[in-house]
C-alpha cells in the first residue's frame, strides 16, 4: 500500500514537472534570463570598437542620475501616471453608473464607451492627430468658432504630454468601465430600497454606499492604470516622438530610443532595472496589502 | 428629471467618446480639402482608400498579422493548458514555489525587456521572423492563471469517473478538463486576439521587412509624417486596419466585454 502511494507520488512529480516545463522553459528564456540579463549588463560599460566592455559597476546609474533629460521623462512619466490613472477611473467610474442606470439609448451609450479598447493605440493616435493638426485639426476649427488663435497642440512643449495624456485616458477609461460595471450588477437591489425607505438622495447613497462597495474594484484598477502608465506609449510615436524637446517623452520610449536609435543598451539596461524595480514594489504592495485588504466578499 | 439629465450626460459623453473614430469616417470618404473645411453635402468618395490601398503591402500586412495572432494563440493554448493542469490538479514538491516565479512574470511586462528580449531573438535565428514575435506571449503567466482557475473549479468526481474508465492523466486532461474549460479558453482567445492584433513596440523592434510586419507598424510607417500622406489618406488606412476587430467587436459585443471581465477579475 505504502509503495503504491509512493508511486503515485512520483507519478505525480514527473507528470507535473513535464507539463510545466514547455512554459517554464519560454518563460526562462524570456522572462526571467533576460531580467538578470539586464541587470548584468547594466553593471558594465558599453562595447565600441574602440574600448571593449568592462565592469562600471554603478556607473550606469549615477550617469542617468546626472542626466537632466533622464529626470524630465520621469517627471513626465510621473505627471503622465498621476493625471491618467485619477481622471480614467473617476470617468470609467461615471460612464459605468450611467451604463448601468436605466436610460434610453443605454446600448449605444456602452458601444461608445468600450470602442477606443479594442482598437490599436496606434490606430488611436492616427484618429487623434486629425484633432491635434494645427489650423486643418477638428480642435482648431472648433476653437477658430470662438476667434481663438490656432494652437499646436503635439508641437509645443507646455501641451504636447496633456495630448497624449488625454489620447491614453480615451483608450483606457472605457476599458475600466466593464470592471466596475460588472460589479455595479453585483450590489444587491435591497441596498437601494433600504436607501430609498430610509430617504436618503441619489448622491448619499453612492457615495456611502456605492463607493465602498467598489473599492476592491477601484484598487484592481488602480494595479492596471498603474501598469499601463508605463506601458502604454505607442501613440508617441505617431503624435510627438517623445518631442518637443523631450517634453512629451516618457521612460519606456526613452529606453526604446537609448537602446534602439542611440544603441546604447547599457544605460537602456539601467532604466529598465529601476521600471522593474517600480513595478515589483507595485507586484509586492498588490500581492501583500490590496489582496488580503480587500477580497473580503 | 434626474433620469433625463443622465441620459443627456451619458449620450453627450458617448458622443464625444465615439468622434475621433465619426472624424476618421467622415474624413475617409472624403477629399482632403472637404474633409478639413467641413464642407457638409460634399460627395463621398473612395478614392482615400484607393490611394492608401496602393501605397503599403496592406494585404501581407494582413496575412502577417492573421497568422502572428494565430501562431500566438495556438502557443498560448498549448503551453498554458498544461501548465495550468500541473497547477490545478497535480500535487509535487516544489509546485508552490516555481507559482510563485510564474506569477511574477505578471510584473515583469515583456515590453520592459525589449533590449534582452530581442538579444535572445536574435541570438535563436528569430529576428525579423513571425515566430520571433510571437513566442515572447506564448508562456503567459496571465493565461496560466486563467486556465488555473478554469480548472480547479472542475468537480474531481469527473476525474475520478474518467480515470475509472481507463482514462490515463492527458487523457482526462483532454476529454475531461478542455471541454469544460471552453469558455475560459473563448474569453482567453479574445483577449488575446486583441491584444496581438493591437500590439506595436515589440513587433516593430523584432520585424524588419514588409514579410513579417504586422498591421500596426505597417500603418505607422504609412502614416508618417515624413511620407506626406495627408488626413484623409491616413484615416482611410486606419479604418481598413482596424476594420476587422472593430467588425467583430460590434457583431460580438457581449462576448467581448465578458471576455474582457472573465480575463480581468480571477
Amino acid at each position: 500500500m505504502n509503495s503504491h502511494v509512493n508511486l503515485e507520488r512520483r507519478r505525480q512529480a514527473i507528470y507535473g514537472w513535464l507539463l510545466l516545463s514547455p512554459a517554464l522553459i519560454l518563460l526562462s528564456i524570456f522572462a526571467f534570463y533576460p531580467s538578470i540579463a539586464t541587470l548584468w549588463s547594466s553593471l558594465f560599460s558599453r562595447n565600441t570598437r574602440r574600448r571593449p566592455s568592462e565592469f562600471v559597476g554603478g556607473e550606469n546609474y549615477s550617469d542617468l542620475f546626472a542626466d537632466p533629460t533622464f529626470w524630465l521623462v520621469v517627471k513626465n512619466n510621473l505627471l503622465y501616471a498621476g493625471v491618467t490613472i485619477p481622471v480614467s477611473i473617476a470617468i470609467a467610474l461615471a460612464m459605468a453608473l450611467w451604463a448601468n442606470s436605466k436610460i434610453s439609448a443605454r446600448g449605444f451609450v456602452r458601444t461608445a464607451y468600450f470602442t477606443p479598447t479594442v482598437l490599436p493605440m496606434i490606430a488611436a493616435a492616427n484618429l487623434w492627430l486629425f484633432f491635434y493638426t494645427p489650423g486643418l485639426g477638428v480642435l482648431d476649427q472648433i476653437g477658430s468658432l470662438f476667434g481663438l488663435p490656432s494652437v499646436n497642440w503635439l508641437g509645443q512643449p507646455e501641451t504636447a504630454l496633456w495630448a497624449i495624456i488625454i489620447v491614453t485616458v480615451w483608450k483606457e477609461a472605457g476599458f475600466f468601465m466593464i470592471f466596475y460595471l460588472a460589479a455595479l450588477q453585483t450590489i444587491p437591489e435591497d441596498l437601494k430600497e433600504a436607501a430609498d425607505i430610509e430617504g436618503a438622495s441619489r448622491w448619499t447613497y453612492t457615495r456611502r454606499i456605492v463607493l465602498p462597495l467598489l473599492m476592491p474594484t477601484t484598487l484592481f484598477i488602480m494595479v492596471n492604470a498603474l501598469i499601463n502608465s508605463v506601458k502604454l506609449i505607442d501613440h508617441l510615436f505617431i503624435l510627438t516622438k517623445g518631442g518637443p524637446s523631450d517634453a512629451s517623452k516618457l521612460i519606456l520610449y526613452y529606453i526604446w530610443e537609448m537602446a534602439f536609435a542611440f544603441f546604447d543598451a547599457p544605460h537602456a539596461a539601467a532604466m529598465t532595472i529601476m521600471v522593474l524595480l517600480v513595478l515589483g514594489i507595485v507586484a509586492a504592495i498588490q500581492f501583500f496589502y490590496i489582496d488580503k485588504r480587500t477580497h473580503y466578499q | 428629471m434626474s433620469n433625463r439629465m443622465d441620459t443627456i450626460g451619458a449620450v453627450l459623453l458617448a458622443v464625444i467618446w465615439i468622434s475621433p473614430l465619426l472624424f476618421a469616417v467622415w474624413a475617409a470618404f472624403h477629399s482632403t480639402s472637404d474633409a478639413v473645411n467641413f464642407t457638409l453635402l460634399s460627395p463621398w468618395t473612395l478614392d482615400n482608400f484607393r490611394t492608401a490601398w496602393a501605397g503599403a503591402p496592406w494585404l501581407k500586412y494582413f496575412l502577417n498579422t492573421f497568422t502572428l495572432v494565430t501562431i500566438v494563440l495556438t502557443g498560448q493554448f498549448i503551453l498554458t493548458t498544461l501548465a495550468g493542469f500541473a497547477f490545478a490538479k497535480l500535487d509535487f514538491p516544489g509546485k508552490d514555489f516555481v507559482f510563485i516565479l510564474v506569477l511574477m512574470q505578471l510584473f515583469i511586462l515583456p515590453e520592459v525587456l525589449i533590449v534582452e528580449n530581442y538579444a535572445m531573438v536574435s541570438r535563436l535565428g528569430l529576428f525579423d521572423t513571425i515566430l520571433g514575435v510571437g513566442m515572447p506571449y506564448m508562456a503567459s503567466a496571465f493565461g496560466i492563471f486563467l486556465m488555473r482557475q478554469a480548472f480547479k473549479s472542475v468537480p474531481i468526481e469527473l476525474h475520478e469517473a474518467a480515470r475509472i474508465e481507463g482514462c490515463g492523466l492527458l487523457g482526462i486532461l483532454w476529454r475531461v478538463y478542455v471541454p469544460l474549460a471552453k469558455p475560459t479558453y473563448l474569453a482567453y482567445a479574445l483577449v488575446s486576439v486583441s491584444t496581438h492584433w493591437n500590439n506595436f513596440l515589440w513587433p516593430l523592434i523584432v520585424t524588419n521587412s514588409p514579410d513579417t510586419r504586422p498591421l500596426t507598424v505597417g500603418l505607422s510607417i504609412f502614416g508618417a509624417p515624413e511620407n506626406g500622406v495627408d488626413i484623409s489618406v491616413i484615416s482611410a488606412a486606419t479604418l481598413m486596419s482596424v476594420a476587422p476587430l472593430l467588425i467583430a467587436f460590434l457583431l460580438f459585443q457581449r462576448q467581448f466585454v465578458q471576455a474582457f471581465l472573465r480575463a480581468g477579475i480571477k
